[in-house]
């Protein structure tokens, strides 16, 4: 049975000027000990999907209109608060994008760190500081002893960073829910962040939600990647398959537009017009405005994800027809 | 490609710039305590039609050089060349008609134009000041200039905020070409933008280099994006140019080994590729430019340091191909 599942999620924001659906049936599951990508360009709901299982939707505006989010036979989205408090924060965690932003700068970070501890773990103060220095020292903060007496701004972006993963992880979660927690760090730090994932990963046997828009650190990070489009699934795949043959034209797009990927010189693919507006009732396929390939039966009727070949998802209802090779 | 070309071969030519920001301490007795050294003895040059892309690490000084170039900060040392004319010591009337061959596109198209200007006001300033053309051609100039970066000229009366960020990118590459410049400073213009809309940007870029023979510095640091963009690519770490040639030279054979630590470290969206080479992982981060590191500003973190790399500041070597850089240990590494 997955870690997680999660069935036609429905988070929808209402506004003066409109509703808008930031997630429109999302469906998809987490592995115990998985890495599951989540791609997409900014507004596709990569990151209210997260918001959404971590009970973090401001609501109002937002409201979770339906679905569910199973996490080891409970419901996260209808279980009474107590529950949900138990699990949240315990054995599911997450690291947002901005470090700078996201740790308090009032409190030393030693208390930042023990503070999920303190609430879930039913240790002293004693027992709770030493498991958090631990746990710096095991994200790679030399001097953890001293260094955890300091506040947030005595740290560069990169070890901010490591200290929100010591938070995150110092409960020994079962799953970690990352927000693009690279996009405000340069390469090398960037790279130092990713490896430190995957070497807590390993240690603590854990399965990881990455969100993000960077292709090229799905495709050494995660196991599985699902591409969202204006609040929905799209495509669903293992890595290796879903870089060798993409099934939905959205991924062959996002692909053929990544300069990495083409040799230089030659004009970069680019998707025609803009991503669609959330707000507006979308009837059939969100994508069909701005495919090459669309057709009447596009726009007809939301596409639902369908299996085309063993573990590969995609809701695409012209791909038998369609060759996506350049 | 051989030697150095002579003076006169650049439209744009920076001689051994610094930048340093003075640091001050206490108030009556106020008195300099040290200097942040932002640009510490850059030399570059930039040809007609050439696309430079700079990249580096944030803090390496590539947005004060950027600046720097434009006179926005005043520098410190040096000299920055246009066509020959040493730019810091122009008069205040000379810069202003230098600035029509000098012009600079921001990152962040949400902070760079001004939201009370509809499009047509921000792109007829620039060509009503520098007396392009009379009052009553600004409205075809307009809608020229907005054809050129493929913008509906029905949208000249629209503010920032109707257009989203690729559009708004589009308007201030519009009003960095309305005094048809020679060379453009683009200081991350795709960083901001989604990856479909960053591959529009960077072929209308593309497009309008060639087709207006301009040149652009394009500075960045996302090496694929420079890769493809640029015709030579400069390297930066703690304000020197560590590394600089032909952009595929630099790129995927690079020699410093700064430079091989970046590539490294940059994901390739190709899962047989980045699962099977070595990442070399850069330890730390980069040293305060307050107080750099002796020697080789790199060495801390280098894999390859000797007690040599502490000594001296290395300078850019020849390495073939019109390819430099900075390192000490060149020869031996390679």
């Amino acid at each position: 049975m997955p870690l997680l599942t999660v069935t036609d999620l429905r988070t929808h924001f209402h506004t003066r000027n409109g509703v808008y659906r930031a997630v429109d049936g999302a469906s998809f599951s987490v592995e115990r000990g998985e890495t599951l990508g989540i791609v997409g360009e900014s507004g596709s709901g990569k990151s209210v999907t997260c918001y959404s299982i971590m009970g973090l939707i401001p609501q109002p505006p937002g409201r979770i209109e339906g679905g569910s989010a199973m996490f080891d036979g409970v419901d996260l989205l209808r279980c009474p608060p107590t529950v949900a408090r138990s699990i949240r924060g315990k054995r599911v965690s997450m690291i947002f994008q901005d470090p700078m932003t996201s740790l308090n700068p009032f409190m030393r970070v030693s208390e930042q760190v023990i503070e999920p501890l303190m609430i879930h773990g039913g240790v002293s103060r004693k027992q709770a500081l030493a498991r958090a220095q631990e746990m710096l020292e095991a994200v790679g903060i030399n001097d953890a002893a001293q260094r955890m007496r300091s506040y947030p701004h005595e740290f560069s972006g990169g070890m901010r960073q490591r200290v929100m993963i010591a938070m995150a992880l110092v409960t020994r979660p079962e799953l970690l829910i990352a927000d693009e927690p690279t996009t405000a760090l340069d390469v090398t730090v960037q790279a130092q962040i990713l490896e430190l994932i995957r070497t807590m990963q390993r240690e603590l046997g854990m399965a990881v939600i990455f969100v993000t828009h960077d292709l090229g650190i799905v495709a050494g990070l995660c196991d599985r990647v699902q591409v969202m489009y204006a609040g929905r699934i799209v495509e669903n795949a293992s890595t290796e398959d879903l870089f060798r043959s993409p099934l939905h034209p959205y991924t062959r797009a996002l692909q053929r537009s990544i300069p990495g990927l083409q040799p230089k010189g030659r004009e970069l693919f680019t998707i025609p017009g803009l991503p669609p507006d959330v707000s507006k009732r979308m009837d059939g396929c969100a994508f069909a405005e701005r495919c090459g390939f669309a057709a009447d039966p596009c726009r007809a009727a939301v596409p639902s994800l369908v299996e085309a070949q063993p573990g590969h998802w995609h809701a695409c209802v012209r791909s038998a027809e369609i060759d996506l090779e350049p | 490609m051989s030697g150095l070309p002579q003076t006169g071969d650049y439209l744009l030519e920076l001689r051994n710039v610094k930048t340093h920001f003075p640091l001050y301490k206490g108030f009556l007795l106020r008195r300099q305590i040290g200097a942040v050294r932002a640009v510490d003895g850059v030399s570059l040059g930039v040809r007609e039609g050439e696309v430079l892309g700079l990249v580096g690490e944030s803090g390496c000084g590539k947005s004060t050089l950027a600046r720097t170039i434009l006179q926005l900060v005043p520098t410190t040392g040096g000299a920055v060349l246009l066509r020959g004319r040493n730019l810091s010591e122009a008069t205040v009337a000379e810069m202003r008609a230098c600035r029509r061959d000098l012009q600079m596109i921001f990152q962040d198209p949400y902070a760079s134009l001004n939201p009370r200007m509809t499009v047509h006001a921000c792109l007829a300033e620039p060509l009503l000041v520098h007396g392009i053309c009379g009052p009553k051609e600004v409205d075809a100039q307009v809608a020229e200039l907005m054809g050129l970066v493929g913008l509906a000229p029905q949208f000249a009366r629209k503010y920032p905020h109707e257009f989203s960020g690729g559009q708004r990118q589009r308007i201030a590459i519009a009003r960095a070409l309305a005094l048809r410049p020679r060379i453009v400073i683009a200081d991350e213009p795709v960083s901001a933008l989604d990856v479909s809309i960053q591959a529009q940007i960077l072929n209308l870029l593309s497009q309008l280099c060639s087709r207006m023979n301009l040149a652009l510095v394009f500075i960045a640091h996302d090496l694929s994006v420079v890769r493809h963009i640029s015709d030579r690519v400069a390297v930066m770490y703690l304000g020197k140019i560590v590394e600089l040639g032909p952009a595929e030279e630099v790129i995927d054979r690079p020699r410093h080994p700064y430079t091989r630590a970046l590539v490294s470290a940059i994901p390739v969206p190709n899962p047989a590729i980045e699962r099977s080479r070595q990442r070399i992982v850069l330890a730390g981060d980069p040293p305060s430019p307050i107080n750099p590191p002796p020697g080789c500003a790199f060495h801390p973190r280098c894999a390859y340091a000797q007690d040599r790399c502490r000594m001296a500041a290395p300078a850019l070597t020849p390495c073939g191909d019109g390819h430099e850089a900075a390192c000490v240990r060149l020869d031996e590494l390679a």
